[in-house]
């Protein structure tokens, strides 16, 4: 038993506590082993697997065009990223040049998967902290990108739109007008973000200064998207390997350097902005002509070891794929963005408090079937 | 760096190193199981190297030879490589752990130590991560059985 205070009448112990696996906070079916000295977290201890289905080991039995279905199951808020890496992988490996129309194409509806995950993010993350207003603001706005997905795609969710060689069928005709739509509508609704939010005072005590994670400490744990960014720490996969249409627009990496959890707020907020800049740039000028390319019906990608990162809304996405050149890969491992960050909340919730703890996950925006692919 | 600057430059700090490009489009390194944890201190200490991004860290099981796969990124010169380590020892495989180097191989390898087995020196938690405890054999191997058909059909 330790003891931490010398006052013989106010005796403390450590004691442990689980949170999850069914716990609001957890966002899924995560179990957090906490060792908690009253309110302050001395450890905590991720216990994983609760929703494991081993998508790596069916991915080995299943064809390259199988295999983009199963990754929209995995981070499903950024299921159309997800596509899209397994699909770039593919390509490259075939040394397939997909026609300009699809590029534009995956990266607006890219943007807007990234909108929409922030959307849900923020509204979950305001719950989290006791505002629940903000759970219905943010889905209020994301519906409207869920509805473009359905119209253009049939899936609200898990798309399958990508496909190895372009798309899945074409844009609906009213996508480009819809687009422009949203983006007028959420000019107007994300300043009340700001201020529905980020300017309020009990908030910003729950946040500044609350889950500090610096710089060699982002790098070291492999944390990547946001929660790298609010490091100061400079990890944009769109910046420094650019895919699809992104080397064709103009954005800024949204930096900070506080690296509190106010500051990864404030990055996926100003990720929004940057994220309708994007969409912007390129919803006019979306090039004529075919939607796909030819494959063959049975993909075979040439002996050997290919690579894709890509940056989700959650970080950075890594698709590792080895084949010995038959029709099934050998072994396929996806580096998940959820995994390396959730690595590193123990080591920025030591020390903090419970309800600290709560805050600095929901900033962490974690998706539990990322993390168990 | 370009890769033949970096495979002039590492060669001069271990022997017996492997290199490859084919089928890959990262310069592809072999190591020695013992030199390891030695090469790849000096991989992110040197200032010219300075790979201080472990991106992904997988196992592999080629058949004959359980292994793993690192693949390093600087943040700084933003040159990428991949460094591989390999053992014929499927009974008992252990390699050293990086976790001392790269905080983020701590649960990377834990993923490894429950679906591969593979055992990692002087790593500071080695238990399982996603598989229960009971759990005996590892799913990601090439000569796993499934017997329920959990996940082959």
């Amino acid at each position: 038993m330790e003891t931490t205070t010398n006052n013989s009448n106010f005796k403390s112990e450590e004691y442990f506590i689980n949170m999850g696996p069914q716990h609001p906070a957890t966002h899924g079916v995560l179990r957090l082993l906490l060792t908690i000295d009253g309110e302050i977290i001395k450890k905590v201890e991720p216990d994983l697997g609760y929703i494991h289905r081993s998508i790596e080991k069916m991915c080995e039995r299943d064809s390259y065009q199988q295999i983009v279905h199963l990754t929209d199951r995995m981070d499903y808020l950024s299921s159309h990223i997800n596509n899209e890496a397994v699909c770039l992988t593919v390509e490259n490996a075939l040394q397939i040049e997909v026609p300009d129309r699809v590029k534009v194409i995956r990266t607006i509806i890219g943007e807007l998967t990234r909108i929409a995950s922030h959307c849900l993010w923020w509204g979950v993350m305001g719950m989290d902290v006791g505002a629940l207003t903000t759970y219905f603001y943010g889905f209020r706005d994301r519906e409207m990108i869920n509805d473009i997905f359905e119209e253009t795609c049939g899936a609200r969710l898990t798309m399958n739109y990508n496909i190895p060689g372009g798309l899945m069928f074409d844009i609906h005709p009213n996508f480009v007008k819809r687009v422009k739509d949203f983006i007028a509508h959420f000019k107007t609704k994300l300043p009340e973000y700001d201020t529905l939010l980020t300017g309020n005072v009990i908030f910003q005590k729950r946040t500044k200064g609350v889950g500090i994670l610096t710089k060699e400490d982002a790098i070291s744990f492999g944390a990547s998207g946001p929660v790298g960014r609010a490091s100061g720490y400079s990890c944009d996969v769109r910046k420094h390997h650019p895919y699809s249409a992104l080397d064709r627009v103009t954005f800024n990496e949204a930096l900070k350097t506080e690296g509190d959890t106010f500051a990864r707020y404030q990055v996926r907020i100003q990720e929004m902005w940057e994220s309708l800049s994007i969409i912007e740039q390129l919803i006019d000028n979306i090039p004529e002509g075919d939607y796909k390319v030819a494959t063959n019906a049975v993909i075979k990608l040439p002996k050997g070891e290919y690579y894709q990162k890509v940056e989700t809304a959650r970080g950075e996405l890594g698709v590792y794929i080895i084949s010995t050149g038959t029709k099934n890969p050998y072994r396929v491992k996806f580096r998940s963005p959820g995994f390396s960050n959730l690595s590193l909340l123990s080591h920025i919730a030591v020390g903090g408090k419970i309800g600290d703890l709560v805050a600095t996950m929901a900033t962490l925006d974690i998706v539990v079937p990322d993390i168990d692919r | 760096m370009t890769n033949e600057a970096i495979q002039t430059l590492v060669n001069s700090w271990v022997p017996d190193l492997e290199f490859t490009e084919e089928g890959s489009q990262f310069l592809n390194i072999n190591v020695q199981p013992e030199q390891l944890h030695h090469f790849m201190n000096q991989l992110k200490s040197n200032t010219e190297t300075q790979f201080d991004y472990l991106f992904c860290l997988s196992g592999v099981d080629w058949g004959k030879e359980l292994g793993v796969v690192y693949h390093l990124e600087s943040t700084v010169h933003r040159h990428i490589i991949v460094v591989k380590v390999k053992t014929e020892d499927r009974e008992n495989p252990t390699f050293d752990s990086v976790s001392d180097i790269w905080a983020t191989a701590e649960f990377h390898e834990r993923e490894v130590f429950d679906f591969f087995g593979i055992k990692f020196n002087n790593h500071p938690n080695l238990k399982n991560l996603f598989l229960t405890e009971d759990w005996e054999r590892f799913p990601l191997r090439k000569d796993f059985v499934d017997e329920v058909n959990m996940i082959i059909k």
